[in-house]
């Protein structure tokens, strides 16, 4: 062992209590790092798989991200022509060539493709009106391209395919209407046309949004519905490599001109949301860390104080200042490693303890809480650690380091 | 010429609104294998003296020379390396560290100079000890020791690299007359196995134990007087 790293021992074992509350203070620090970002973690990372799994991967629109070309702009290319107050056409919205665009989407090697069609409704139950937004599907195409069957909780959705007047909905939806599977609800469209609809399935995504204000139903009755015969305006597309989603996006946007939006996109505002939450749980947590170290500046600036002297005798009997400087980071080191070893001990035991416990509000009354424990977790934790106990032990090492021996001998004698 | 120790025109000035002289032009040269012993009034100079032959302070004029070669010009770590590898420091306090043995005291300034194995360290400092007549007190820490058992303590870990020099800072002035002059005598004692012992001290009476004598006065040496 080297002489600083046994002084800096002999030291902290000088100051027991007081090093034990430095050693918890990290200790908590690192634990409360492990167990509230793997929580958030856990939590992101079901939320995205419920968002991916039940949503489809790519979905194409009838939108068009930029406004056709102006055909004086065309005749000049290159040249400055400003075209204003443009009067455009009232176009036909829908996807023109729906079926060769989902016959070429589906030869695609890990692409299926579904057609629907989206459109407002009106849900009308004991005098209330809900408007939800209704998507008209292909159950079996559809079932290719989402998971939807799966949080499907009373009825099916394959049903929508033997009952044209079918309809499945939320589980959020139909509490608040007080519907139940087998009930009809009156319906109203922006088309004029009114009918009623009986509901043959109730699913739970666990996404607010969707569950609260989505309907769906077959999509012969919602072209009907919606006055929009054989029109389609949405394509949903699922891939066998979800990673490949900007790709095929990109490719079937250059390819039919169409808005192709893929899931990153799609959910973009909760990805955003995502980013600021981590940036609010590492903030705070790792400030845990960083306070720990104003622990650890304590315990060290009290031992240089309080053993002034024995630095000077090192100094004079030949210890350079490296070594004082050693000393003393070895102390910060020591308590940083000890309380590192022991939040990881608790963080481990907290995020044990938390996976036990029941999920809020999750369909599954077996589900608990998805805590997420990853090497790069602890890594990071131990890394932001052992950086504040480091820095909080460098500006005492250094006022140690820049003792005159000379001046506390003369002051000694 | 083979002086282990010299000085030329050696001084040290305190800055300030008021500069302080501490030591005044000193020329003074130091054999092997010699006892000299510096004294003075207080406040005449004789620790700053000996602080700047020992390289723990820099001389404000003049030059100290180890074995013929200039020191001023030496930055921190070299001095500190001399330090560490020619000179033996004894204060008036001990200064041991307190949370470690005798044994373990001692063998500081050895581990910081990394030349021997552990064991080899050990023995040295058992050594030590057993000639200082402290080896029964090895495993105890310093505040289970005496004051004049601490200052030999002190005494053995300034030999431990075996320097050639021992510089001792009134060495006995915190002890009873028996230890003080168990001490002085162990001073003496190191001279005659040939180092070069430098020993300031206001009690004339250990004073004349000594071959050579400094007598020093508002930093100015008055009296450099040997005897047979």
């Amino acid at each position: 062992m080297t002489l600083p790293l046994t002084i800096a021992i002999a030291h902290l074992l000088s100051r027991r209590r007081q090093t034990l509350v430095s050693v918890l203070g990290v200790a908590l620090g690192v634990g409360v790092f492990i167990a509230v970002t793997g929580l958030m973690a856990g939590f992101q990372t079901y939320f995205r798989t419920q968002l991916i799994e039940s949503n489809p991967h790519v979905v194409i629109t009838d939108e068009v991200r930029r406004p056709a070309p102006q055909p004086l702009a065309m005749l000049h290319p290159g040249a400055a022509v400003a075209v204003s107050r443009i009067l455009p056409r009232d176009p036909v919205r829908g996807i023109a060539n729906a079926a060769e665009i989902l016959a070429a989407l589906s030869a695609m090697e890990g692409v299926a493709a579904a057609p629907t069609l989206r459109g407002q409704m009106l849900l009308r139950r004991a005098g209330r009106d809900y408007a939800v937004s209704a998507i008209g599907i292909d159950p079996e195409q559809e079932m290719r391209v989402t998971t939807l069957q799966k949080d499907v909780k009373e009825g099916s959705l394959e049903a929508l395919g033997t009952r044209s007047d079918g309809n499945v909905l939320g589980r959020a939806l139909a509490e608040k209407m007080g519907a139940a599977l087998g009930d009809t609800v009156a319906v109203a469209t922006s088309a004029g046309g009114e009918s009623a609809l009986r509901i043959v399935g109730i699913f739970r995504t666990g996404v607010e949004q969707q569950d609260n204000s989505q309907v769906y139903v077959s999509l012969n009755r919602q072209q009907s519905m919606q006055g929009r015969p054989r029109v389609v305006n949405e394509i949903h597309i699922r891939l066998a490599d979800i990673a490949r989603s900007r790709e095929v996006a990109a490719i079937a946007e250059g390819r039919w001109g169409y808005k192709a939006a893929p899931w990153e996109e799609t959910f973009s505002r909760i990805l955003e949301v995502f980013v600021l939450q981590n940036i609010i749980i590492y903030g705070s947590t790792g400030s845990i860390l960083l306070v720990a170290g104003f622990g650890i500046f304590n315990i060290i600036s009290t031992v240089v104080s309080e053993k002034a002297r024995d630095i000077a005798i090192m100094r004079s009997i030949g210890m350079p200042r490296g070594s004082v400087v050693a000393t003393f980071i070895a102390e910060g080191i020591a308590v940083g490693l000890m309380g590192v070893a022991a939040g990881w001990l608790a963080g481990w035991a907290g995020a044990s303890f938390m996976e036990t416990l029941p999920a809020p509000g999750a369909s599954d009354p077996t589900q608990t809480l998805t805590v997420q424990q990853t090497a790069f977790t602890y890594g990071l934790a131990a890394g932001i650690a052992m950086l504040s106990a480091i820095g909080a032990a460098w500006i005492p090492a250094r006022k140690a380091a820049r003792t005159d021996p000379l001046a506390i001998i003369r002051g000694a004698t | 010429m083979n002086d282990v120790l010299r000085t030329e025109a050696l001084g040290r000035v305190l800055p300030g609104a008021v500069p302080v002289t501490l030591v005044d032009g000193i020329s003074v040269a130091f054999e092997p294998a010699s006892f000299t012993v510096v004294t003075g009034p207080s406040g005449s100079g004789k620790s700053s003296l000996l602080y700047l032959l020992g390289l723990l302070d820099l001389p404000t004029s003049g030059e100290v020379f180890l074995d013929g070669q200039p020191t001023s010009g030496l930055d921190d770590a070299a001095r500190t390396r001399m330090r560490l590898a020619a000179f033996g420091f004894v204060f008036q306090f001990h200064f041991l560290l307190p949370e470690f043995t005798v044994l373990d005291n001692v063998m500081l300034p050895m581990r910081q100079l990394g030349q021997l194995s552990r064991p080899a360290m050990r023995a040295r400092a058992m050594a030590l000890l057993e000639q200082l007549d402290m080896a029964d007190q090895a495993n105890k820490r310093p505040d289970g020791l005496s004051g004049g058992q601490r200052q030999r303590t002190a005494v053995a870990r300034a030999l431990a690299n075996d320097p050639p020099l021992v510089l001792a800072d009134e060495p006995t002035g915190a002890l009873d007359t028996k230890n003080a002059a168990a001490v002085f005598a162990i001073l003496v004692d190191l001279a005659q196995q040939g180092r070069t012992v430098i020993a300031v001290t206001h009690d004339e009476g250990l004073a004349q134990t000594a071959r050579r004598r400094i007598h020093l006065v508002d930093g100015r040496v008055v009296r450099d007087e040997a005897q047979g």
